[in-house]
């Protein structure tokens, strides 16, 4: 479906706005999950399993029932028949209802550490929490499956015995952790190894990782009655919730409202209803409303992280750095349910490389870690990380400049992402070129010692979905433009900049807001970098039918042909007789007086084509061989955004995403010991501080995309794939040894430093 | 246990409560006093979203129990500055877009706050240092120390 959209001015598309949510940040007053409180409040804990695999035999809640002031308790049984449950929930990474039943409350085994067994309302935190320490559970401790290589072994244990292979459609017959095998291909790969001159094989492995939010999940349920359901969530997506609760619990749509809360950062990380079955089934039973609040321990061993992976990389390549084949198998670490980000990993990698012959396998493996969620760019990182590290040896080995080889291989438009779908219109040899002339590429790195400079590239597709919103224009003439789309990062103001544009009034004029699931039209989650790009179609062609209304009231008013009016400069006129005119204003007064009505102008949008993003970095490091700590001197993000609606915001992403893709390469991973995470701290696990990091350079390129508002492309995922390979890469040029693993932690470099200075 | 009776100034208004003897400072300020924009992330002090000045010193206010601060005066984001009178470092934060999701903006403008009161031209390693308490994951910090740059500047040419 064709949706491109320009406009003649562009007063408000390509201006630094100020954020129009930013004063209420500024001043404590913006409103998270937590920080909302009801009369008559219960405050709810979960108790979670400490063992990794165990079998659970009894379930003893009667002491935690009888403790006083605890006026809720529940275990799985609270839930509906698990037999009940069919269908899928999610966004990004899709999970089985079931599954998502048996993540939300443990069913008849605890398949990881911090699985949720039974929660407890109470009238106070203290309360439930010493209700926990009553409630009696018998465990059978079952052999760990710490790993998705471990977990493929023919002798593994199996984690549920229900689960066979599927490999395109077709079903295995024995019990596995392997959930599924995908393949993409083209051409004939052997042929094309055969072709080669030199033909060049590697192998990676990165750890399960966090989104790292700062802002711990939560989420206040309050069951009027059985079925009258409001529930406040920062949740990245309300009618995702508001569907999974209707599913689990078996509740129509109209009874369940979801109002979502300001989101303190989500990155992937708050889609699935994990609190929020708990709360309402606890509001139901104690008939009070119920708020769960996530400690940080919990939400590093429960909310769902990032997937690790086993990668291996293949390609061959002629003299003159021409690739004739590229193999790539990648082995994704669900944890404890299938559904790792294997499509999105088999995307990314390889993207950049035009090649003839091509083969990627993945396999979704399950093991006992928390089932993983998105985490921006899901499965991308990891697959992009292997790849550049990858492609830089080769190009080493040709004795050919790394920016040179990727430009002989890149892709352009026409040619095929690894799944086959064409390339429409995309900036790759852009964003190469912009490197090829930018001082961080160019200049030298500043004199001393054990320093060198990487490059690296990035790909994501980008999710597209279904948008809607809807635009009402007020009789004074301001205007309200109300969805469901939930604001991580800054849409609102972005949004708010395409009102204003196609409304033509000032952007004072225009309030942005996120409803309700009951009172705003259908709009999937906030994810996948879609909300610029396809709800910023949807609230265009709210503006539009807006505008349809207004012409057809001044068309009445002019007592012409609506398709006679037109609208400049915030004024109606008759074509060609500029004489007869009336202000925005005027007519939304009249509106609510005349037969056509108010003015309500709806958009929705789905199906549209996706619109590729490209990225890449070119990163300074220092390596300190006493240590084998990194230090980043200088950070350059380039990136193809289509069109920069608000350069500010734009910035804001490709730094917040540099930001994230340097912790993953260098300091963050889950810690597990036998299955028991050791570090579920923001100590032990490492975020960037504000001293790890320099400023983070940004060079923002614009090649239009072929669909969406004013030719903009998502911007928010791509900026964290190139930091692993980067800085690989870097180390490389640095101080000679090169990084097969994330994170580069200082041990990790330093081990490697004494590995070539012993000669191994 | 008997609960504790605790005066102490937070926002400039005296305040008297009696609070649990378990009762943090961030609990009582959110929960008591209904200041909900100071923040908890973490509960142990890694990343000083719930900062708040204590006689003008940057503190986590969910590592000090509320009885200690007796006597003492606190000053949370709600005392920074308000719609009409907003704090230079939270013009600065607004007009750097040095937020995104804005939950560690409060943590980070009172750490901020406490380093421009006692150093009026911080370096650039000076602001880092006062803010590598306040993690934030969503903007990579760049425009966040820009914008404390840039309030140092003005408040030295001020004279403040």
């Amino acid at each position: 479906m064709a949706t491109k959209i320009e406009s003649a001015g562009s007063e408000y598309i390509g201006t630094r706005a100020v954020k129009i949510d930013a004063l209420e940040r500024v001043t404590g007053k913006a409103t998270f999950g937590a920080d909302l409180s009801l009369p008559g409040m219960l405050h709810g804990k979960v108790l979670r399993s400490s063992f990794p695999h165990a079998r659970i035999k009894r379930i003893d809640t009667t002491k935690a029932a009888a403790l006083k002031g605890v006026k809720a308790v529940m275990t799985a049984d609270d839930l509906p028949p698990l037999e009940r449950v069919s269908g899928t929930a999610g966004g990004e990474l899709l999970i089985s209802l079931m599954d998502l039943r048996k993540m939300t409350i443990a069913h008849d085994k605890a398949l990881y550490d911090g699985h949720a067994v039974a929660a407890v309302a109470a009238t106070t935190p203290e309360i439930a929490q010493e209700a926990l320490e009553l409630i009696d559970i018998e465990y059978e401790p079952l052999p760990v499956v710490g790993n998705a290589l471990d977990a493929m072994r023919p002798d593994a244990p199996i984690l549920n015995e229900e689960l066979r292979t599927k490999t395109l459609g077709e079903s295995t017959d024995t019990p596995t952790n392997i959930a599924a095998y995908i393949e993409s291909s083209r051409g004939d790969v052997e042929e094309g190894f055969a072709q080669a001159d030199l033909i060049h094989e590697t192998h990676y492995d990165t750890k399960m990782v966090h989104q790292g939010y700062i802002e711990p999940t939560s989420a206040i349920a309050w069951a009027q009655t059985d079925d009258k359901i409001t529930v406040w969530s920062s949740t990245q997506g309300t009618f995702g919730i508001r569907r999974s609760l209707s599913d689990l619990l078996e509740i129509a749509l109209d009874k369940i409202n979801v109002i979502p809360m300001e989101v303190g950062g989500a990155f992937g990380g708050k889609i699935y209803a994990i609190l929020e079955p708990l709360a309402v089934t606890l509001s139901r039973k104690a008939g009070r409303p119920v708020k769960l609040v996530m400690s940080r321990a919990e939400v590093f061993r429960a909310t769902g992280p990032g997937a690790p992976s086993h990668i291996t990389v293949k390609t061959g390549v002629r003299k003159d750095g021409t690739l004739t084949a590229c193999y790539c198998k990648l082995v994704l670490d669900a944890g404890a349910f299938p559904g790792a980000p294997v499509a999105g990993a088999s995307l990314v990698g390889l993207a950049p490389y035009k090649t003839d012959n091509l083969k990627i396998e993945g396999y979704d493996v399950i093991t006992n870690k928390p089932r993983v969620q998105a985490y921006r760019a899901p499965g991308g990182t990891p697959a992009g990380f292997a790849v550049e590290a990858h492609m830089d040896e080769v190009a080493e080995k040709l004795n050919i400049d790394p920016l040179k080889f990727r430009m002989i291989n890149a892709v352009d438009d026409g040619d095929r992402m690894t799944n086959d779908e064409i390339f429409n219109r995309i900036g790759l040899k852009e964003v190469l070129k912009s490197i090829s002339k930018h001082p961080a590429w160019t200049t030298p790195i500043p004199p001393g010692d054990n320093r060198g400079r990487g490059v690296a590239l990035g790909f994501w597709r980008g999710a597209t979905l279904t948008s809607s919103a809807t635009v009402n224009v007020h009789p004074d003439g301001t205007i309200t433009m109300n969805t469901g789309q939930v604001d991580l990062t800054g849409t609102r103001t972005t949004l708010g900049q395409i009102v204003a544009q196609e409304m033509q009034v000032p952007l004072d004029n225009v309030t942005v807001r996120v409803g309700d699931t009951d009172s705003t039209p259908y709009t999937d989650l906030s994810a996948g970098s879609r909300t610029t790009y396809v709800t910023g179609t949807a609230v265009y062609r709210a503006c539009k039918d807006a505008l349809a209304q207004l012409k057809a009231h001044a068309a009445e008013q002019f007592n012409v042909n609506p398709n006679e009016v037109e609208y400049n400069n915030g004024k109606f006129t008759v074509k060609e007789n500029e004489e007869q005119n009336v202000d925005l204003v005027t007519v939304a007064r009249n509106s609510t007086r005349r037969a056509s009505g108010p003015i309500l102008g709806y958009g929705t949008v789905t199906r549209v084509q996706a619109a590729p993003q490209f990225a890449a970095n070119v990163v300074d490091i220092e390596v300190d061989r006493d240590t084998g700590k990194i230090t980043i001197l200088r950070h350059t993000t380039f990136q193809d955004v289509g069109k920069a609606i608000n350069p500010t915001l734009v910035e804001g992403q490709m730094q917040g995403g540099a930001a994230q893709g340097i912790g993953w390469a260098i300091t963050e991973y889950y810690d597990y010991d036998e299955g028991v995470l050791r570090n579920p701290t923001l100590l032990d696990y490492r975020l960037p501080t504000a001293l790890d990091l320099p400023m983070l350079d940004t060079e923002i390129i614009e090649v239009p995309a072929s669909d969406g508002p004013y030719g903009a492309r998502g911007v928010g995922e791509v900026p964290i794939v190139p930091p692993g390979g980067a800085i690989a890469n870097a180390i490389y040029n640095a101080v000679g040894v090169r990084l097969y693993n994330l994170p580069m932690t200082p041990e990790a470099v330093f081990w490697a430093l004494q590995a070539k200075q012993n000669g191994e | 246990m008997p609960k504790i009776h605790l005066s102490c100034t937070v926002n400039e208004e005296p305040r008297e409560i009696l609070v649990q003897p378990w009762q943090t400072l961030l609990e009582a300020l959110r929960d008591e006093f209904g200041l909900t924009g100071t923040k908890e992330g973490c509960g142990n002090g890694n990343c000083g979203a719930c900062t708040v000045l204590l006689n003008g010193r940057a503190i986590n206010s969910c590592c000090m129990l509320a009885a200690e601060a007796e006597g003492q005066e606190i000053v949370t984001v709600e005392g920074l500055g308000q719609n009409e009178r907003l704090d230079p470092l939270q013009e600065q934060f607004i007009e750097f877009s040095a937020l995104q999701c804005g939950f560690c903006t409060p943590g980070i403008l009172m750490s901020a706050r406490a380093l421009l009161n006692k150093n009026k031209t911080p370096t650039e390693h000076e602001i880092r240092l006062a803010i590598a308490g306040n993690l934030c994951r969503c903007t990579g910090y760049d425009k966040i120390v820009r914008a404390i740059q840039a309030t140092a500047e003005k408040e030295a040419h001020s004279g403040d």
